[in-house]
């Protein structure tokens, strides 16, 4: 197996009397989709900042792979109005890029026309888009989104997971995601670490939806409700509501295969239950 | 030229401005203002202690500044007392300590309306070099960190996770600041200080699109406050700190009035 990106191990964090990480081990390698999902509250952004070195542990290591550059996508951005940004220059916050080059990410991620505004004025929706277009310049070995969907609409969310699958397909990187909600991530995702300030199970989207651990996180209802989400939509909504058109024929074709999926599944759990 | 006081006043007092602009623009970014006042009440105590040991004032003032920032800097290390509160506490007992230990200076008469409000016409030839070594070096390195540090300004956790060492680039922002103000005591007084760092910097927010152009901007509007204190000064007669605060005050004033005509031009262009 190839060596980790990041990995922490055994690591522990309290505030104060209360426990935030009790003995967490998670490594990510090159290439792999791991979400952390978790209820609120779970620690998932503690854990997460705590991988990146923003905040100490109180025992334990985090092992980062030398020259690892990681494109981090945070929960909520609000830059203080006091600072005067414009998207152009919060792409270059990090690093230079030619204006060609911000205009080529911001078009990938459908938000070229918003080049010269103030991040300021930014929607929800174009706001997370020119967070991804910073992490395309930046060509990471691992990208980290914390909730990349908060605040954006429902079928704008399915947009944007969609947006992050087509920017981890081009650059080839490995994620971690954090959600606290498995609705969409579900189908893209390799393994899923279910987290409650310690990891209660992991594996792949379908063991982990079984495990009881999780079940009892979340109840068995919600659990249940994964996957067959997808159908709830005819049609799709841009990120700022507008409906757009579908696409077509494949994407249709993708919708009745979740659909079989799901159906199965349920009607699997609930012959298990009966 | 160096000879006439009102050109030293002149000299030092935009080279002080040029130099407090973009530092200005970060206190502003980065809601520090408080801090500054800080550190300027701590240098009383710089004053005091350079009488005491025989120490050039200017030094004394640097160096009591840059002691407190770093005993605020490791004063934010712990949570049980608020970082308002640490400030407050250093800048008043220093304040205090300051003026108790003056008494003890024997035979010295000091002027402490000069500390506390800035005596730019009796700027000397040494205080210019000075501030213009300092300033130089302050805005150097400003310079040769303004990325990483905006980045951290912007947010703490993107820079972090990019491997941009946050807690080292934050003291040295802090010790950079206190050498600025430790400078700048003699133009403007240790009460007037943070006027001179901020209120340019928030004039120019009007007009700013992007960082850089907030931080040129804040330059240019306390280099003209300079300009306008030291001639209202000259021509009638009142205290120059004082006046050049009461210029950047009247600019802002002036910027918040003419900011949405500006606008409104600029986008019908």
């Amino acid at each position: 197996m190839t060596a980790p990106l990041i990995e922490g191990r055994d690591l522990v964090l309290s505030f104060g009397n209360e426990r935030v990480l009790d003995q967490v081990s998670l490594a990510i390698r090159p290439g792999e989709i791991i979400t952390l999902i978790g209820p609120n509250g779970a620690g998932k952004s503690t854990l997460v900042k705590t991988l990146l070195g923003l905040q100490k542990a109180d025992s334990g290591e985090v092992i980062r792979k030398r020259g690892l550059t990681i494109g981090y996508v945070p929960q909520k951005l609000a830059i203080d109005q006091v600072l005067p940004m414009t998207v152009k220059r919060f792409l270059t916050l990090t690093r230079s890029a030619s204006r060609a080059d911000c205009e080529a990410v911001l078009d990938q991620v459908g938000a070229g026309h918003v080049i010269d505004s103030q991040m300021s004025e930014l929607s929800g929706g174009e706001n997370q888009r020119v967070m991804l277009a910073r992490t395309l310049l930046l060509r990471p070995d691992l990208l980290v989104l914390d909730e990349p969907t908060q605040g954006v609409d429902v079928s704008g969310q399915a947009e944007l997971y969609r947006l992050i699958d087509d920017i981890r397909r081009e650059l080839d990187c490995a994620v971690l995601m954090i959600s606290h909600d498995l609705h969409l991530v579900m189908a893209k995702t390799d393994q899923v670490v279910c987290f409650n300030r310690h990891v209660c199970c992991h594996g792949q989207p379908e063991t982990v939806r079984q495990h009881p651990e999780y079940r009892s996180l979340f109840g068995s209802r919600e659990a249940d409700a994964i996957g067959i989400y997808h159908h709830q939509h005819d049609h799709e909504h841009d990120l700022s509501g507008h409906v757009v058109g579908g696409c077509g024929h494949d994407h249709a074709h993708e919708h009745s295969h979740d659909h079989a999926h799901a159906l199965d599944t349920t009607a699997k759990e609930a012959a298990g239950t009966n | 030229m160096l000879d006439d006081f009102l050109f030293r006043a002149v000299l030092g007092g935009v080279l002080l401005a040029v130099v407090c602009g973009p530092f200005g623009a970060f206190i502003v970014w980065r809601r520090m203002a408080f801090f500054g006042d800080m550190l300027a009440h701590t240098a009383l105590l710089g004053v005091t202690l350079g009488l005491l040991i025989g120490l050039d004032i200017r030094i004394g003032m640097i160096v009591t500044c840059l002691v407190a920032a770093l005993l605020l800097a490791f004063g934010q290390r712990q949570s049980k007392i608020g970082n308002d509160t640490v400030l407050g506490m250093l800048a008043h007992s220093t304040l205090a300590l300051g003026v108790v230990a003056l008494t003890f200076v024997e035979g010295v008469a000091i002027d402490l309306t000069a500390y506390l409000f800035g005596d730019i016409l009796a700027v000397n030839t040494t205080d210019i070099l000075l501030l213009a070594i300092g300033g130089t070096f302050a805005l150097g390195v400003l310079t040769w960190m303004w990325r990483p540090l905006l980045a951290l300004t912007v947010s703490p956790e993107i820079a972090a996770a990019e491997c941009i060492p946050v807690e080292r680039l934050r003291l040295i922002f802090m010790l950079l600041m206190a050498l600025v103000i430790g400078m700048a005591i003699k133009i403007v007084g240790v009460l007037l200080i943070t006027a001179l760092l901020i209120i340019p910097a928030a004039s120019a927010r009007f007009f700013a699109r992007t960082p850089e152009q907030m931080a040129i901007g804040a330059a240019f509007f306390g280099v003209a406050s300079v300009l306008a204190g030291i001639s209202m000064s000259w021509h009638i007669d009142t205290p120059a700190g004082p006046s050049i605060v009461i210029s950047t005050a009247a600019i802002f004033i002036l910027s918040a009035g003419v900011a949405p005509l500006v606008r409104k031009l600029t986008s019908r262009a």
